[in-house]
């Protein structure tokens, strides 16, 4: 058997560790390939080895049999290698086109010929079946059609290998679906593909054959259809691993959380939350499921005081804190994981000591009279490095430099440790892989076991119907359905957050 | 560990500094000037002669000050560019008090002159901070124009209320005055005044202010971002128009030196002093921390008063200094780029 891409005994070095341990990874024509792995396991670097990055210090490669040296990418674009980057490598201002030709324009005299590029663009974009405007400028598309832009350039860059890096962490479920459907028609084109990623689930969706990591490790490859999930989790983290969360039934009792009537303008000034009701109990997680951009955002942006609510009412603990300043919010008993956590959660340039009181440094004991207590700090920050297992050489090393799964332990433990009354938890695992997902579930639970109340916001069904005590469906701005999620199916689920009616039964 | 960073650290500006003397060497000699003899004659004064290291401690301090305040504001993310203006207004407030307040001995008198001209500078820095705080507007453009701002009323205020024969004001009362017969004495002479002790303070309350405080912390984390300070309940607006106004204290006291300190008057300029200016190359040099600041102040100060010897023994104009100390800020930018493509080669592999 030939196979496209081999790489064989692959080691590659930084300072202090080895990224990649001898790897061999064999990647046979037509197929999908998945490469998987824990955050941090060296799938990135392996990547970067094949698209000439970085150079390995052992192993061979070869394309289609021959050996090849990859010293840097454009000898990897002249191989056929082409890359999906997860950061999207567009300029936001320029066209589709404009973005796809860039670097290779074809040219009319000293003008860019951006009609008949235009025209080559359409022509990949129907053979393949990626639906993007041409001319649309990348500011004002969906996150999905940038990713279709990139997959484009690569094409029209004459790859046939592609290298997919996880490519679902910034999609929408139905973006999800679509971009599977894509992978499928690339390879049935003759296209070969790489899909780095630690979601089990379109491994075992789409893939042919799977390649594990684990450590800078080569685990293994196995044939997707002799395997299951719970053996590639097992793989992949070096233990057993549950997919079904444990955990008791609640025991909701008086409401902490109350909504009357909200509305909320999102930054265009246009209402995202159009008068919506909701209550969350001590002792409950609600999970919040809807389709992006239906007034997640803006709702918890409300709740939690970064953004002035229109009108309505807000209650927590029976204390109005509607258009409250987010500290006195804060400072009623509210915890908040934010979405956005390079955004809103860490200062990055701040060490994870100085992260951990982001929102307590003016208290006792970490100041005292508008003077740091640096020991103290640090004291509560190894502490809580501990509790959480976040893995970081020291509580001085700076946000900036841990991995996204320790960031967003550090984030965790800073709000659950204030032990709010009500903790918001905005997509909290988000990237993350299933180590550190049953992780944070198992936290949530434990909060939730001690009494406190937990919203849940996440665009992943799965976690949505695992983790809940009640699904509150949010459609244009209001909570159109809650249900129970022992109760309700997927498609039930997926049909309310389109916008149908309790029932399930198709309306026109 | 912590060792080899600090090395590091200092590796920058260290090798800068030789090679901004390098190139300026060749630049001397490509002119037909003895290199080796203009510096020796530099460097031996400042090292040796009194005199020369009195004026090279009096420089010190209004560059300390100018520095602290551009490196405050850049603690926090802005860019005080409007130093030079603050320097000015603090000037005038403290020659002000300095000539008005009578008959009030000299530890209330000194003080009240330098809190003066703290007040105008700060003053004058809170306006581009509120600016942007309220409207959004970029703080570069905003302290440039207050610079032209403070230049001309300045001018406006000593020619119409406070003109002396000269083109200046009076001097101010002796017990507003920073001199001391006694620094004058022990340096032959020069005009070295007690300026240094108030810089120096100033550069501990800076790192104090920005690493004990839990202000300083908030500055240091709106600098870094704003939207991680807004979700933590730090008030974003009120921290930029107090960091504005803390940089522009310290600009304040750097005009201060210069009127209660090397001249006792002010006079009508008709440019800027660009001492403002140059504490933004002494922000840069000392990486923006107190100490640093101290050190980058002690170099260009030394080589600006060193540049008068050079040019009375080995005739080389003094301008071939400022050309030295363009190419050592020039180096230190440039060594970002060296850090940049050392990183780059590391991460290839190829080293």
């Amino acid at each position: 058997m030939e196979y496209v891409i081999e790489m064989r005994d692959i080691r590659k070095e930084f300072p202090g560790i080895v990224a990649n341990d001898n790897i061999t990874l064999q990647v046979q024509k037509g197929e999908i390939h998945a490469l998987l792995g824990e955050n941090g396991a060296g799938k990135s670097t392996l990547m970067n080895v094949l698209f000439g990055l970085y150079q390995p210090e052992k192993g061979e490669i070869r394309v289609r049999g021959k050996k090849v040296e990859i010293t840097d990418p454009n000898i990897a674009n002249k191989l056929g290698i082409g890359m999906v980057h997860q950061h999207f490598m567009l300029v936001e201002n320029f066209t589709v086109t404009e973005n796809i030709v860039l670097g290779q324009e074809p040219r009319r005299r000293a003008q860019v010929d951006i009609k008949s590029a235009a025209k080559k663009v359409e022509e990949i974009s129907r053979q393949y079946g990626l639906r993007v405007d041409p001319y649309a400028r990348i500011e004002d598309i969906s996150v999905g059609m940038q990713q279709r832009v990139e997959i484009l350039k690569t094409l029209y860059r004459g790859a046939d290998i592609l290298i997919f890096d996880e490519p679902t962490a910034v999609l929408t479920p139905q973006e999800i679906k679509e971009l599977i459907q894509i992978m499928k028609r690339l390879i049935a084109e003759g296209k070969s593909i790489i899909l780095i990623t630690h979601k089990l689930k379109e491994i075992m969706e789409v893939c042919h054959r799977c390649t594990v990591i684990r450590r800078g490790k080569g685990i293994g490859t196995v044939d997707v259809a002799d395997t299951n999930r719970e053996e590639l989790a097992s793989m992949m983290v070096g233990r057993d691993v549950s997919f079904t969360t444990k955990k008791e039934k609640g025991n909701p009792q008086q409401e902490v959380l109350e909504i009357k009537n909200l509305v909320v303008k999102d930054s265009r000034g246009i209402p995202a939350v159009k008068g919506l009701d909701l209550t969350v109990r001590f002792g409950e997680i609600i999970g919040i499921a809807g389709v992006d951009g239906n007034g997640q955002t803006e709702l918890i942006e409300a709740i939690t005081g970064l953004r002035n609510a229109e009108s309505g009412e807000i209650h927590l603990n029976g204390k109005e804190i509607t258009n409250l300043k987010p500290r006195k919010v804060t400072e009623s008993g509210l915890g908040h994981i934010p979405q956005d956590r390079h955004k809103h959660g860490l200062v990055l340039d701040f060490s994870i000591g100085e992260n951990m009181v982001l929102q307590t440094y003016y208290q006792e004991p970490y100041s005292k009279y508008k003077q740091i207590k640096a020991p103290e700090i640090f004291k509560k920050a190894n502490q809580l490095i501990d509790q959480f297992d976040v893995r970081t050489p020291s509580v001085h090393t700076e946000a900036r430099a841990l991995s996204g799964g320790n960031q967003q332990k550090a984030i965790i433990a800073r709000e659950v440790d204030r032990s709010p009354d009500l903790l918001i938890a905005a997509q909290p695992t988000r990237g993350l892989d299933v180590g550190a997902i049953e992780f944070i579930h198992s936290k949530l639970i434990e909060e939730r076991d001690a009494n406190k109340a937990i919203l849940l916001l996440s665009f992943e069904l799965d976690e949505i119907m695992n983790v809940s005590d009640r699904i509150a469906v949010i459609y244009e701005g209001k909570i159109i359905a809650i249900v129970n999620p022992k109760e309700v199916t997927e498609q039930d689920l997926g049909l309310l957050m389109a916008g149908s009616k309790r029932t399930g039964k198709e309306e026109n | 560990m912590r060792l080899q960073q600090i090395l590091f650290k200092l590796s920058v500006p260290v090798i800068a500094v030789a090679l901004g003397l390098l190139v300026g060497g060749i630049i001397m000699m490509s002119s037909g000037y003895d290199a080796f003899y203009a510096y020796s004659s530099l460097f031996s004064v400042i090292f040796t002669d009194p005199y020369y290291i009195g004026e090279t401690v009096r420089q010190m301090s209004p560059l300390i000050m100018s520095g602290l305040a551009v490196a405050f504001a850049f603690r926090t993310g802005l860019f005080n560019i409007g130093v030079e203006g603050q320097l000015l207004v603090g000037w005038l407030a403290s020659v002000y008090m300095g000539i008005t307040v009578e008959g009030v001995p000299a530890f209330i008198h000194v003080p009240l002159a330098i809190l003066a001209a703290a007040a105008a500078g700060a003053l004058w820095g809170v306006v581009p901070g509120y600016l942007k705080a309220r409207f959004r507007v970029h703080e570069v453009i905003t302290t440039i124009m207050m610079n032209y701002i403070a230049l001309h009323v300045t001018n406006s205020i000593i020619r119409n209320h406070m003109l002396a024969p000269g083109e200046r004001t009076e001097d101010i009362q002796s017990s507003a005055s920073l001199s001391s017969l006694f620094l004058q004495e022990i340096t032959d002479y020069s005009r070295l005044h007690y300026g240094i002790i108030v810089a120096i303070l100033a550069a501990v309350l800076m790192w104090y202010l920005l690493w004990k405080t839990t202000t300083g912390y908030e500055l240091r984390a709106v600098g870094f971002n704003q939207h991680a300070s807004n979700y933590a309940g730090i008030n974003v607006s009120k921290n930029i128009i107090l960091s504005m106004c803390i940089s522009g204290g310290f600009a304040g006291v750097a005009g201060a030196m210069e009127g209660l300190g090397t001249y006792q008057y002010m006079t009508i300029n008709a440019a800027f002093s660009g001492v403002g200016f140059d504490g933004i190359a002494v922000a840069l040099l000392g990486a923006n921390s107190a100490i640093g600041i101290i050190l980058a102040a002690g170099l260009f100060g030394g080589l600006k008063i060193g540049a008068l010897n050079m040019q009375a023994m080995a005739q080389v104009p003094p301008e071939l200094i400022t050309i030295v100390i363009a190419l050592i800020i020039f180096f230190v930018a440039s060594s970002y780029l060296v850090h940049w493509l050392r990183n780059r080669i590391n991460k290839r592999g190829k080293i």
